[in-house]
């Protein structure tokens, strides 16, 4: 036997690890074999399960903790009492039924290892949230449900009804697993712990609390969407289009048992109050009647068995809220008795349409016929349902009756309870006799779009073992069910169980009476509506059903919701640039006034004293601003608009220059050439001028907001300017350069080992633009030049360019293999011998032509671009082999005779990486743009009929 | 020394502003381009314009320009690039599927 602290973890992971590689298999072996990978996992976890068993009957918890975000009280705590115990034995044992049954239902057009997938999560998911000791974790595992489930009933998801039941059951119980979260968070306050042992402990104190009622309402409106409890329980008819297998195991064992297990789970801490009693017990009387009322008048087999399901859940839900010890017991009794035979009549439904291609009961007759052992199966499962006595339905309902007429005793209008429980019980009767009779009796056979057989022997393996336990525990219950019913509902009770008798008979009693009552009012009203349920139109479909009010609220939501983005989203991108710009204006305008209105004016802080001006500084500033203005004045004529940009640059970068930052002056320098090219290739293929197509108004309005914007960010750079530096991290990079980096320059230093995460990130957003580049022209093909070739100059390749150049590549790729193993220590380094170098080959590209250079150079930047990332990452990856954090860089001094001191760092292999990504990316961009600019005109070629682009 | 550096990166603002609120595609990558000038002064500028030698280590000095905001702008410079380039190729791409270079799309 496993200790607990590393079986229960492991319990929880098999159902995942399934999932993982029940897919895989059936790629790579057989769906057998898919099948087997699926059941191994459950079984597994009901051996480990097993181990844990005496610990259980012996009254321990056994727990496993692991502290998640304890700041939250959000721990991981898996704790395994006889509830979770009895749960997880369900989740896992019907699980493996379920996987072996799939196996021969599903078509072979159907992926197995997809259906196996969603199972196992949807399996895993659920051991988890009835496994869960914390109150936060089971609101996440809860989620999980939700979401495995959607996958789950969308299995088909090529069917618009299976579409719209996933995304009904999603919505609802999405909504319910929202009000959770927020029920067990006023819970864990009240109770003062989200431990869920601690809470269950604190069952007066959270009653007494004024928390008590919201956390109450909040919590089950959660429980009853899971449970598809009145007026939720639409989504789980709807949720019918999944496959049969996701049916019979969501729908009696697992998904809406959910709700009924959190009411059990909380049994202890909840029920005792009026406001429970009357909430939960007379909204699952409600829906007990109500829902067994409308099975009766259903076709479709599977529809019959989702309203027989929900009313069961009701029945349940009532016997929780009834909050008597015995009530819960019989609760929790009933919970095991409806999951063995909803289940395995789900399986017969689905062995019958399996068989006959049909699941309308107007359209089936006679099967016993074909397939006399699955009708016996199906029989014994339905007199189950129906509470026909030696079956296991039987005694948990006359638990039922007897509770409702003991805790209603006394009270107003004492009859009533039991009357209605009565009637309920006569509808279960009535459909269940319908379902058996109308698909397996009446009528001689015919008239089925398929001629029936039996079903493959392991399709019906696990309807037998489901069939066979209803029989034991109907006649034997004692021993078959007491020992699970004792330990599980203990910890639903909250406390010692009170007495209670599993006697099949009892003596005339009443509540024999009410049943006897139940089976003949069935049966009669199953022989008066039988006619006219022949008819093709269903009789009785109120005009208003919950389904259509959730439909019709959901449209107007959605249409609301298209309204409001249509008034906000006109399309227009100049719009929302402007409305960008305006809302930079305001929040950086707000804090400024916000200061000013409360200290009465500008304040002025200490300043520093300007430093003075000096000519050259003010030519630059000249150049500057000319080249500014002139760029405003001739932005429409395109070719000046760059020129002058130009100019632009080049005085950003002699103020670089100026204010001592050599290694931004070089960087700005080169980009500024490359970007001047760049422009210019594109300038290529686009018009040479824009029109004037701005309104007078429009570009007034546009200069005011333009003025507003350049006087607020000069204000704030006098600001910054003038005041002293505060900060002492430009110190801690000047004095730990050397001893930590290794350089002395420190601005490369900072980029290749200080942060040379970010630098890492940089050139892979460098990479991905380039990327992104070669993807936007990936479409477009060059077709013959419209213009005429008198207007193109004659001289393409003047020689006198072609022949400088040529001497000039190797010289300029030694002056970039300098500048980059310098930069460490000088002015330099990737990104500065990066752009260097493709400015050097660009120019090649300009001087002798695409073509030329092609042949010579054949280089792929993409490459380019993998290798120098991927160098950067392992030099960052290398340091941990050392034991020491990601990027964490050395350096070394090597002495050599002759050649002298020379230093090693790690460093500089990195920035070989950052050299090498930066030359692919801006030899991709250039180059790609260059091959376009070949020829003069070019078309979109579309690949796909529907252009990504276009639309 | 600090009006020129302030109504420098003012007058960058506000031509970079006026630009990229301009229909054309072409207007507005000029627009974030000096918007880019104009952010990269401001950073270097955070670290105050002084008559400093350049963050370069070595004897004889100890007064240094602050080495952090010229660490940003290097990259910011290069991004700047990758970007400019990417807007170029998009407003180009956008020029010949939908045969117009307004912003929106459509004329």
């Amino acid at each position: 036997m496993l200790l607990a602290s590393s079986a229960l973890p492991i319990i929880l992971v098999l159902p995942f690890l399934g999932a993982l590689v029940a897919p895989l298999v059936e790629r790579w072996g057989t769906r057998r074999w898919s099948a087997i990978a699926a059941a191994v996992p459950p079984l597994a976890a009901i051996a480990l399960l097993l181990g844990q068993l005496p610990a259980v009957r012996a009254g321990e918890v056994p727990t496993w903790e692991h502290s998640w975000l304890p700041a939250l009280g959000l721990d991981l705590v898996i704790r395994l009492d006889g509830l979770a115990f009895l749960f997880a034995t369900l989740v896992f044992g019907i699980g493996v039924l379920v996987i072996v049954y799939a196996r021969y239902y599903l078509h072979a057009d159907d992926s197995m290892g997809r259906l196996y997938t969603y199972l196992l999560l949807f399996m895993g998911a659920m051991a988890a949230l009835v496994l869960a000791g914390n109150l936060l974790l089971i609101a996440v595992c809860w989620e999980l449900t939700s979401l495995a489930s959607f996958l789950c009933i969308g299995y088909w998801s090529h069917r618009a009804d299976a579409r719209v039941g996933a995304r009904t059951a999603l919505t609802v119980t999405g909504l319910g697993g929202f009000a959770l979260l927020g029920g067990v968070i006023l819970l864990g306050k009240a109770a003062g712990s989200y431990d869920l042992s601690t809470v269950l402990a604190a069952g007066e104190t959270v009653r007494q609390h004024e928390l008590y009622l919201p956390a109450l309402l909040l919590i089950l409106l959660a429980a009853f969407t899971k449970s598809a409890q009145f007026p939720f329980h639409f989504w789980l008819p709807s949720a019918m289009a999944a496959p049969t297998p996701v049916s019979a195991y969501l729908h009696s064992a697992t998904m809406v048992k959910a709700g009924v297990f959190l009411l059990a789970r909380l049994h202890p801490v909840l029920a005792g109050s009026g406001e429970y009693l009357w909430l939960v017990s007379g909204t699952g009387l409600l829906t007990f009647v109500f829902a067994a009322y409308t099975a009766q008048f259903k076709h479709d087999m599977k529809e019959v068995l989702a309203y027989s399901t929900v009313s069961h859940l009701g029945l349940i839900t009532m016997l929780l809220g009834l909050s008597s010890p015995v009530a819960a017991v019989a609760a929790v009794f009933h919970i095991i008795n409806h999951a063995t035979f909803k289940a395995s009549l789900f399986m017969a439904a689905g062995i019958v349409d399996h068989e006959t291609g049909t699941r309308d009961l107007r359209v089936l007759n006679g099967l016993w016929r074909f397939m006399p052992y699955t009708t016996a199966l199906a029989v014994i499962a339905a007199a189950a349902m129906a509470g026909v006595p030696l079956l296991n339905g039987f005694l948990s309902k006359e638990m039922f009756f007897s509770e409702a007429l003991d805790v209603w005793n006394g009270r107003p209008f004492a009859w009533l309870v039991p009357a209605l429980a009565t009637v309920g019980g006569a509808f279960s009767v009535s459909y269940s006799v319908r379902f058996i009779h109308q698909a397996f009796f009446s009528g001689p056979g015919t008239g089925m779009p398929r001629v029936p057989h039996e079903p493959p022997r392991f399709m019906r393996l696990p309807v037998e073992v489901l069939a066979v336990l209803c029989v034991l525990v109907g006649i034997v219950p004692k021993f078959f069910v007491e020992p699970m019913l004792s330990i599980s509902a203990r910890d639903v009770v909250g406390g010692p169980l009170p007495y209670y008798s599993l006697d099949i008979w009892h003596g005339f009693t009443l509540p024999l009476a009410m049943t006897v009552i139940a089976f003949i009012g069935g049966i009669t009203a199953y022989r008066l509506l039988m006619p006219r349920l022949e008819g093709a139109r269903d009789p009785v479909v109120p005009i208003v059903t919950a389904s259509s009010l959730f439909h019709s609220l959901r449209r107007a939501v959605l249409r609301g919701a298209a309204n409001v983005t249509a008034s906000l989203e006109n399309g227009s991108l100049q719009r929302y640039v402007l409305l960008v710009v305006l809302s930079a204006l305001v929040a950086g305008g707000w804090p400024v006034a916000r200061a000013m209105l409360a200290t009465g004016g500008i304040p002025s802080p200490e300043r520093m004293p300007l430093t003075p001006i000096d000519p050259p500084s003010v030519a630059v500033w000249l150049l500057l601003v000319a080249a500014t203005i002139g760029l405003i004045g001739q932005f429409h004529d395109r070719f000046k608009a760059i020129v002058l940009m130009g100019g632009v640059g080049l005085s950003v970068s002699l103020a670089f220059v100026r204010f001592a930052a050599p290694d931004l002056a070089l960087t700005q320098l080169l980009v500024e050439v490359v970007t001047v090219i760049l422009l210019m290739l594109a300038l290529y293929h686009m018009p040479r001028t824009a029109e004037h197509s701005s309104s007078e108004g429009r570009r007034l309005r546009d200069g005011v907001i333009a003025a507003i914007a350049g006087t607020g960010a000069a204000a704030l750079s006098w600001a910054v300017l003038t005041r002293p530096v505060t900060s002492t991290l430009a110190d801690y990079f000047l004095e730990s350069s050397l001893p930590l980096g290794g350089g002395s320059n420190v601005v490369n230093v900072i980029l290749v080992d200080f942060r040379g995460f970010d630098t890492m990130g940089e050139i892979s957003v460098i990479g991905i633009a380039a990327i992104g580049v070669a993807g936007l022209l990936a479409g477009l093909r060059p077709r013959p030049s419209p213009i005429p070739e008198s207007t193109k100059a004659r001289d393409r390749h003047p020689l006198f360019l072609t022949t400088i150049s040529r001497p000039l590549l190797p010289l300029a790729l030694l002056v970039a293999v300098h500048v980059l193993f310098r930069g460490h220590n000088q002015p330099g380094g990737g990104f500065i011998a990066a752009i260097l170098t493709a400015a050097a080959l660009i120019l090649q590209y300009i001087a002798s032509g695409v073509a030329w250079t092609h042949q010579r150079l054949s280089m792929n930047f993409l490459t380019y671009i993998a290798i120098g990332v991927l160098l950067a990452v392992f030099t960052g990856a290398g340091a941990l082999l050392f034991g020491v954090p990601f990027l964490s860089m050395t350096y070394t001094h090597l002495h050599i005779p002759i050649i002298g001191d020379i230093e090693l760092a790690t460093a500089m292999i990195f920035d070989l990486g950052v050299y090498i990504a930066v030359v692919g990316a801006v030899m991709l961009i250039l180059a790609r743009l260059g091959r376009l600019s070949h020829t003069a005109e070019i078309e979109p070629v579309y690949l796909r009929e529907s252009d990504p682009w276009k639309s | 020394m600090e009006v020129l550096m302030a109504s420098a990166i003012g007058l960058l603002t506000g031509a970079g502003v006026y630009l990229i609120l301009r229909p054309r595609t072409f207007s507005v990558i000029f627009g974030l381009t000096l918007v880019s000038y104009a952010v990269n002064l401001y950073l270097l500028a955070t670290g105050r314009v002084r008559a400093a030698t350049a963050p370069i280590l070595g004897p004889g000095t100890s007064d240094y320009a602050d080495p952090l905001p010229q660490a940003l702008v290097l990259t910011a410079i290069v991004i700047g690039f990758g970007m400019t380039a990417f807007l170029v190729v998009l407003a180009l791409r956008a020029r010949i599927t939908l045969r117009t270079d307004h912003v929106d799309g459509r004329e």
